[in-house]
């Protein structure tokens, strides 16, 4: 059976369209809250990255901590993210969702107890950032075994040797950071240049779906239609970030910027 | 777990960076493999290179200070009753703390490499301060990452980076002190490690910083080891060597020289940041117990609760507020070759007390911790041992702090 991942993709290109990848952080504000969100953005997303809150996150930028200082202080623990998955892939829109984390957090929960978790509650992939290639090697093939897409990231600064490793040892979804960046700096770059290490890739690694990640808003996301998939995050976080300050409902502010969002790659 | 022989500690890791099999690695994003490899290549290349070694010395002799003095406490040694108490006074160093060592090799590997900035983290100050010494003095421009409590107790140093010209960058995430600073730090590299490098304050980090601060660190066993045998004629038969641990930089630049002597000859003590006595936050995880996780880059025993996030620390030292510990002191622990204990904030001022009332140094707080243990054991030590205390930071900076907890007679006016 095709990994829902890999359907995703398949749909959005048969749209000719991008894929669009959301990030939102578990718990954020609340355990309900973040599973409404979910389901909401769900009707405009096509895979779901669904962030597990770290407090000594050592690549995020300042709207994805706040989101996840937040939900970690309203108390969201590893066994309620499980249960926010659990929750949203019973629900009638589900989609692909991709959790994404520090490792300590998979380390302590023990790596084969995660994916058991993992699996049992229908995640179908994981992200971790600070395990990079090759110290993922072992951890990349259990989550093969057990039907998960390890999602291996790629730099502007990896090598092109490395590149060629990455790739080759990679499941079906490559995650390209656009730039030196944490997550939510502004794009810095040009998009040419995005476009050009992205076609670097696809060349090297054709069948497999690479996204484009960090940078990536309302503002800059058409710039990017002929990729595989293209992921917001911190916009989204720091939209949460705007209502709750303006006492309004998240869920539908998200929920419109989502639906703006997917118009532009359309 | 086993130490080798002959083999300095920080190259007995393996390939990946983890030493004992299971302590510090390479945790980091994949944009900072590039630059943390690039670093590896070049530190691999230096530390053997006679020129690079020949610039350091110059450097530590003539800028820094070195050696800093060995001095026996007569006082403290007859008002305690037991072994013979003496301290190898790194605060001497030209800036008042060990911090200096990794910062200058830090700043030498910046310039060979091209780099214009550098960045660095801080806790009680010192790291910061020497980075930004060395910075100026290597004309590099500097920023430094401070966690906003610590930008608060510990105003002196903040103030003299300022006057060496750093950027100092207040932190206001998490706990605002040191891992908050070290996190941001590692976040603004991230971002920036093609014009910038990064100099991790302590031997901790992804494992090419922790051998980086404890090869520059190892200045101190170093000459320690030559003033020994200039005082003795030889390394004592008996001799136990006392340093506060918070990263371990300074602890473990005191122990490097004797890693191969039988520890029943050379023992070493390591003395974490045990808190307030009423309080359950410490910053002790090897003496508490502690899991390992992963902080900053590296595996090593930490703080942190059932779900693996890191949890706040509490010490009155802000140079020992972490809750992380050096891969190579959770190496020295396992391998049994060094011994850890801790003292609580109440005991460290005690210490802090009698040593400045009976001798003419004055530890800051740091050292306080490990002068507190030594006091307490040397009692029970026979005449012939040798105890000896690594005083590794003035304290002038912690004036304001003992001033409110002691009043002001602690307190000298310079």
């Amino acid at each position: 059976m095709l990994n829902p991942i890999s359907l995703a993709f398949k749909k959005a290109k048969e749209d000719k369209r991008p894929a669009l990848l959301t990030y939102t952080v578990a718990g954020d504000s609340s355990k309900r809250q973040s599973l409404e969100v979910l389901k909401a953005i769900s009707n405009y997303a096509d895979i779901l990255e669904v962030g597990v809150p770290h407090n000594t996150p050592v690549a995020d930028g300042g709207q994805i901590q706040t989101s996840a200082y937040r939900a970690i202080k309203n108390g969201i623990k590893m066994n309620d993210i499980f249960k926010i998955v659990r929750d949203f892939k019973k629900s009638k829109n589900s989609k692909p969702v991709i959790l994404m984390g520090y490792y300590n957090m998979i380390f302590q929960y023990g790596e084969n107890n995660f994916l058991k978790k993992c699996k049992k509650s229908g995640v179908n992939g994981l992200i971790v950032v600070d395990l990079p290639w090759p110290e993922n090697k072992i951890f990349s093939k259990k989550c093969k075994k057990n039907s998960i897409y390890f999602i291996q990231l790629i730099s502007p600064t990896t090598s092109n040797k490395r590149l060629k490793s990455i790739t080759k040892d990679s499941h079906d979804m490559i995650y390209y950071i656009s730039m030196l960046s944490t997550t939510g700096g502004k794009l810095k770059v040009s998009p040419k240049k995005i476009l050009s290490n992205y076609n670097k890739i696809k060349k090297i690694s054709p069948k497999k779906n690479c996204v484009i990640g960090f940078g990536i808003t309302e503002k800059t996301i058409s710039k990017f239609k002929n990729t595989d998939g293209l992921v917001v995050g911190s916009q989204i976080c720091k939209e949460i970030t705007r209502s709750l300050s303006n006492r309004q409902n998240p869920v539908i502010n998200v929920s419109k910027m989502v639906s703006k969002l997917r118009k532009k790659i359309s | 777990m086993k130490l080798k022989k002959g083999i300095p500690v920080i190259d007995q890791g393996d390939r990946l960076g983890f030493w004992g099999g299971k302590f510090g690695g390479n945790f980091v994003p994949e944009t900072l493999k590039k630059p943390i490899e690039d670093l590896e290549i070049q530190f691999n290349k230096l530390k053997n290179d006679k020129n690079f070694i020949k610039e350091r010395d110059f450097y530590f002799k003539n800028w820094i200070g070195t050696p800093t003095r060995f001095i026996k406490l007569n006082n403290l040694t007859k008002h305690v009753g037991g072994a013979q108490i003496w301290s190898k006074v790194v605060s001497d160093a030209n800036g008042g703390a060990h911090k200096i060592y990794n910062a200058t090799v830090h700043c030498l590997l910046a310039k060979r490499s091209g780099k214009k900035v550098i960045i660095g983290d801080t806790g009680a100050g010192y790291a910061g301060k020497m980075l930004s010494m060395a910075a100026k003095k290597f004309g590099l421009e500097c920023k430094i990452f401070m966690g906003a409590k610590d930008i608060k107790r510990q105003q002196p140093n903040v103030k003299a980076m300022k006057k060496n010209g750093a950027d100092v960058i207040p932190v206001y995430s998490g706990s605002q002190t040191l891992v908050d600073a070290v996190s941001e730090c590692m976040r603004y590299w991230v971002a920036n490690c093609d014009t910038t490098a990064m100099c991790v304050g302590s031997t901790v980090g992804p494992a090419i910083f922790v051998r980086i601060c404890g090869w520059s660190t190892s200045q101190i066993s170093r000459e320690l080891k030559v003033q020994l045998i200039n005082e003795f004629g030889e390394v004592p038969k008996k001799l136990k060597l006392y340093n506060c641990v918070g990263g371990g930089s300074s602890s473990f630049g005191f122990w490097n020289e004797f890693m191969d002597y039988d520890k029943k000859q050379v023992e070493f003590i390591g003395v974490e940041a045990g808190g307030p006595a009423k309080s359950k936050k410490h910053a002790a995880p090897l003496t508490y117990g502690s899991k390992i996780g992963i902080l900053h880059g590296a595996a090593q025993y930490v703080n942190q609760n059932r779900d693996g996030q890191i949890e706040e620390t509490e010490s009155i030292s802000a140079g020992l507020d972490y809750p992380g510990i050096s891969p190579l002191h959770c190496f020295l622990k396992d391998a049994k070759r060094a011994r850890y204990t801790a003292a609580s904030d109440e005991e460290a001022l005690k210490a802090y007390q009698i040593v400045t009332k009976y001798e003419n140094l004055r530890p800051s707080l740091e050292p306080s911790h490990a002068f507190s243990v030594a006091i307490k054991e040397a009692k029970k030590l026979s005449k012939n041992t040798i105890v000896i205390i690594n005083s590794c930071g003035d304290a002038y900076k912690d004036r304001g702090i003992l001033e409110k907890k002691l009043g002001k007679k602690y307190v000298k006016s310079n």
